[in-house]
């Protein structure tokens, strides 16, 4: 009774903190890409836009909520909720710091993996329930990307718990325990295996220059063409916590996890400020790229990183027995 | 065309499962209000039927009932992206008419206001062509913002010289209404060579992008003969290898003065099209600081003091004066029956000629490469409908 207590608590505050993320981090996004342009961003509501995020939330929920008339109204109320649900599950076994954390499993990550993978039913629930042809050509695009991208993202993420010889989170930010041993800098294979990352996690999260399905100059907005107010709110939700999800976890595999200079409880900051820059990494190739088009997003991974994590997956597995 | 879209195309219509999919009129990437019928098989495109007219205005009436004054301010709503040359091509054709002499300062200042206007509108193009490739939420959108940033530079010009910044009513039959106020000169070189630069950076960018190549490479093949056959222009035709610029076959407004190159892309793809307007975009700076350099003194209308709107009246007769725009040859015909207004006004729209281009190099691409095709093609919809 008391674990299941415990567990509830933990479990609330997270998934709280989870979703205030992710309203800053928009905004994070939102003034870093600014930047780039040569513009200020969010300017006008609070001091230096602090309270744009808030405004937008607000917003959303007071939008009116529109459901298509030849909607499939139960998938389509549905799909927001099932498309949350694993993006928000991801981060039941991820350790913030030495046990700092909801539950850390001893398949963590290999939990975080299959879970990541599940937003496609609720993807596919939200294109097929709108009724909509954009939303249907989006996700097609969906599922062949997510299938396409899921194997390589598998392989990468592999390389660290093979040099680590555990699925257990925890064990695998404790096996760098110093910025010599952070799995980025081992030779070689560090750094392919977070290159070959950041280009898995962008087409995971389906960002520019990945993102065939939303293509808002195609597809005008793909799946969630047809939602508004807060079933939109809930799928941009999802979509956010996914992306910090990500970022929390290429963290964790590649850049030491929690250790920093100063006294451990900083711990959890700098595990934060690593995750925003993997974030930042990617936002920044987001903001550079055009759009590919799905017959040569389906080629890059199958002919190039498919083979290319899979062949780093096996040199690993040579370093680490010899 | 890869192998398997050939394929697809070779089913011809009944094939296994086609989708109809409408592209506008309300849409984000059709560049004002333009519906494209899509057939796709899966993701590639079968046959794409094009519907025009939600934009029309009746200019040609227009044109009819308003006179020689008050209408160059109402052309340049044909094409508001490149407002200058729709007025210039009205213009011309009445002086032709007319047999009106424009002087040569005024000549220079047509000059200098077409090649800054096709600057802005390459500008425009370049913008949302990325846009369309690359969303806007991605690296489509950084370019949009830094080329609305050197377009707006010369909107600065433009509101310097005429006090507007869209449309512009500069030209007046038998010459220009203003003359370009003091520093003018000074601050457009100044631009030009902050531009000079920033398209050096464009391209620095855009083309050492593994993406963007792969996204422009080898699309929307328009060849010699079918562009020919089209009746293409512009950009579009000398991208497609035809060595063909009106300021140069048939030189106006003293286009004869100046040296410039007229840049011939043999590929006719997207990013020869592109290419093509990136040389253009120096060109057209080049040309602009040799009429700043070689302006010369005197009046700037052969008729100054127009007072009254129906005080110019043109003889009776007919011509047809025909411009090179940033999209294409803009041509005006004109009937005049010696009173102050025109007895028939007939316009030719480069992007309506342009447009017939898209049934003949969509099909066998996917959904993707539509939007990328449609923004190489760089229609105005107010020129198209007019």
């Amino acid at each position: 009774m008391l674990s299941a207590i415990y567990f509830f608590v933990v479990g609330f505050i997270v998934l709280n903190a989870i979703i205030g993320m992710v309203t800053y981090v928009t905004l994070l996004e939102r003034k870093f890409a600014a930047r780039m342009q040569s513009r200020i961003g969010p300017y006008r509501v609070g001091p230096h836009g602090l309270l744009q995020p808030i405004a937008d939330a607000l917003k959303l929920m007071m939008k009116e909520d529109v459901v298509p008339r030849t909607a499939d109204r139960a998938v389509y109320n549905l799909a927001p909720i099932v498309f949350l649900l694993p993006c928000m599950l991801i981060f039941a076994t991820l350790p913030f710091a030495p046990g700092l954390g909801v539950a850390d499993l001893n398949i963590g990550i290999l939990f975080f993996l299959a879970v990541s993978a599940m937003e496609i039913v609720g993807l596919f629930m939200g294109g097929w329930g709108s009724n909509n042809k954009y939303a249907l050509l989006s996700v097609m695009r969906a599922v062949n990307q997510i299938i396409s991208y899921d194997l390589p993202f598998v392989f990468v993420a592999l390389v660290p718990v093979l040099l680590t010889g555990s699925l257990k989170l925890s064990d695998i930010a404790a096996a760098q325990p110093d910025l010599l041993h952070w799995f980025i800098f081992y030779p070689v294979l560090g750094q392919l295996a977070f290159l070959a990352y950041i280009v898995t996690t962008l087409a995971a999260e389906n960002r520019v220059p990945f993102d065939i399905l939303e293509a808002e100059s195609e597809l005008i907005a793909g799946f969630r063409v047809e939602y508004s107010g807060m079933k939109f709110a809930l799928i941009q939700l999802g979509e956010y916590a996914h992306v910090i999800g990500t970022s929390f976890l290429g963290a964790l595999l590649f850049l030491g996890a929690w250790g920093g200079p100063g006294p451990a409880w900083l711990g959890p900051l700098w595990f934060l400020l690593k995750a925003m820059f993997v974030f930042l990494l990617v936002t920044w190739i987001r903001w550079s790229f055009v759009r590919i088009r799905v017959d040569q997003i389906l080629a890059i991974s199958w002919k190039l990183l498919l083979p290319f994590s899979l062949l780093l997956l096996m040199a690993t597995a040579v370093v680490v027995a010899w | 065309m890869d192998l398997e879209s050939r394929k697809v195309l070779e089913m011809g219509y009944g094939g296994a499962e086609r989708l109809t999919m409408n592209m506008g009129p309300q849409h984000p990437s059709s560049h004002g209000v333009f519906r494209a019928i899509l057939t796709l098989e899966g993701e590639t495109v079968v046959a794409v039927d094009a519907v025009i007219g939600y934009l029309h205005r009746c200019h040609e009436k227009l044109g009819e009932s308003l006179t020689y004054t008050q209408y160059p301010s109402i052309a340049s709503k044909t094409d508001y992206v490149a407002a200058m040359t729709s007025e210039l091509a009205y213009v011309r054709a009445a002086e032709i008419i007319g047999k009106i002499d424009v002087p040569k300062r005024a000549q220079y200042l047509r000059v200098v206001a077409a090649e800054l206007q096709r600057i802005a509108s390459h500008c425009l193009w370049l913008g949302t062509w990325c846009l369309d490739m690359g969303g806007a939420l991605g690296g489509g959108a950084t370019v949009f913002l830094y080329c609305i940033r050197e377009r707006e530079d010369v909107l600065d010009l433009f509101e310097a010289l005429t006090g507007a910044r869209l449309l512009y009513g500069l030209h007046q039959v038998g010459g220009v209404r203003y003359d370009i106020p003091s520093e003018w000169a000074k601050k457009c070189r100044a631009t030009m060579d902050k531009i000079d630069g920033r398209i050096s950076e464009f391209e620095e960018m855009l083309e050492s992008n593994a993406f963007f190549l792969a996204r422009t490479v080898g699309i929307g093949v328009a060849s010699r003969e079918l562009a020919q056959e089209v009746g293409i222009s512009g950009p579009l035709l000398r991208g497609s290898g035809v060595n063909y610029d009106i300021r140069r076959a048939e030189p106006y407004s003293s286009y004869e003065d100046f040296d410039f190159k007229v840049p011939v892309e043999d590929a006719g793809d997207c990013f020869a099209r592109y290419r093509v307007r990136m040389v253009e975009f120096r060109e057209s700076i080049k040309i602009v600081r040799q009429a700043l350099d070689g302006l010369p003194a005197g009046p700037i209308s052969s008729r100054p003091g127009v007072k009254s709107v129906g005080q110019v009246r043109i003889p009776k007769g007919e011509a047809y004066a025909r411009v090179e725009g940033a999209r294409g040859e803009v041509g005006c015909y004109l009937i005049a029956d010696g009173s102050a207004k025109p007895y028939r006004m007939k316009w030719r729209g480069a992007s309506f000629s342009n447009l017939a281009l898209l049934p003949h190099i969509i099909p066998g691409h996917k959904v993707a490469d539509v939007v990328a095709i449609m923004g190489s093609v760089d229609p105005v919809f107010g020129e198209v409908d007019r």
